[in-house]
């Protein structure tokens, strides 16, 4: 139980670390890669939870994919940063504005925030022990059926995802030539052979 | 929380301390032991080649990233294949045809992108 405690302060630690340096990373690239640690001990933070399919999605999904995508971004776009930081103190006492205006509401939110009597009992009671039923199992046995509908959704937002990449960034090129098998194996003799007849010393 | 399920990660806990503790050490070994002699030199183009250490951030044709979330999305799949082949047995023949209806939308997505070209490289 020691170590699980200390294992929870480590990544805690860590992440909040990783996540103060990703704003505050002067390179782009120097974020992203943050943002990776970041991911890596928030799955940690899962594991320790218990929810260990979540984690391991955490680490394949944005680890391998989510991360590679903005490090593409922050490649593709040709942005001076050092030019976007000019204003910050300028800007600053109006972005200070939102996060203590933010900082309230949260802190109202905790401090008046009344749940209902009961209301935790319907969540747990939907969640089987950790002990009885692999992770992974219990996630299947709730989201194909009593969320079908959620599921189902987010099979239309990957579609409307996919659809929109292409019609974004596929561009056709003019006179690229390809290879087409089909087409060069039937291609007749005739079309590609000629015969020509020549008479001696006539020159063409 | 249940004990035993994090028994079994303690070994990943372990390795991860060995990894970053070697990775110390090494680094730490290296500071203390090789000779150090910095020279401006050393940090300078080879004659007339490139920069040392440059600006690693570059334009690069959009389609790599066309590539990269035609990945991703497909990769989304998968993982919600995972549970459902988890749970098959408990949840029937609704939760069978939840899935293929799920895989049906994302195949009408590939066959555009088939249809399109988006799979080609030229």
């Amino acid at each position: 139980m020691i170590i699980q405690a200390l294992a929870f302060y480590l990544f805690s630690t860590v992440l909040i670390a990783a996540a103060v340096m990703v704003i505050s990373a002067r390179n782009p690239v120097h974020s992203v890669l943050f943002l990776i640690l970041a991911f890596f001990n928030a799955a940690g933070l899962f594991v320790l939870m218990g929810a260990e399919f979540l984690a391991m999605i955490l680490v394949v999904v944005y680890v391998g994919a989510v991360a590679v995508l903005f490090l593409f971004v922050v490649m593709m776009l040709d942005i001076d940063f050092s030019a976007l930081r000019q204003g910050f103190l300028r800007y600053a006492p109006i972005g200070g504005l939102v996060g203590i205006v933010l900082l309230v509401e949260l802190m109202w939110m905790a401090t008046v925030w009344a749940v209902a009597p009961g209301a935790s009992e319907v969540g747990v009671a939907r969640m089987p022990a950790a002990a009885q039923i692999p992770n992974t199992q219990a996630l299947g046995l709730v989201l194909y059926t009593r969320y079908v509908y959620v599921f189902q959704a987010a099979g239309l937002v990957l579609l409307v995802a996919m659809i929109g990449a292409i019609v974004l960034t596929l561009r056709q090129r003019e006179g690229v030539r390809r290879q087409d098998i089909a087409r060069q194996i039937s291609r007749p003799r005739e079309r590609s052979v000629e015969l020509v007849k020549m008479p001696p010393r006539a020159g063409v | 929380m249940d004990s035993g399920l994090l028994r079994e990660y303690l070994p990943i806990l372990i390795f991860l301390a060995l990894a970053i503790g070697l990775a110390g050490l090494m680094i730490l070994a290296s500071v203390i032991a090789a000779r150090q002699r910095p020279d401006s030199e050393k940090l300078a183009a080879y004659e007339c080649g490139f920069d040392a250490f440059d600006d690693a951030r570059r334009k690069f044709d959009v389609r790599f990233y066309l590539v990269a979330i035609l990945f991703i999305i497909f990769d989304l799949e998968v993982a919600f294949l995972f549970p459902w082949a988890a749970s098959l047995s408990q949840i029937g023949l609704f939760g069978f045809w939840s899935m293929i209806v799920f895989l049906a939308v994302l195949t009408v997505g590939f066959v555009y992108e088939w249809k399109k070209g988006a799979l080609e490289w030229e």
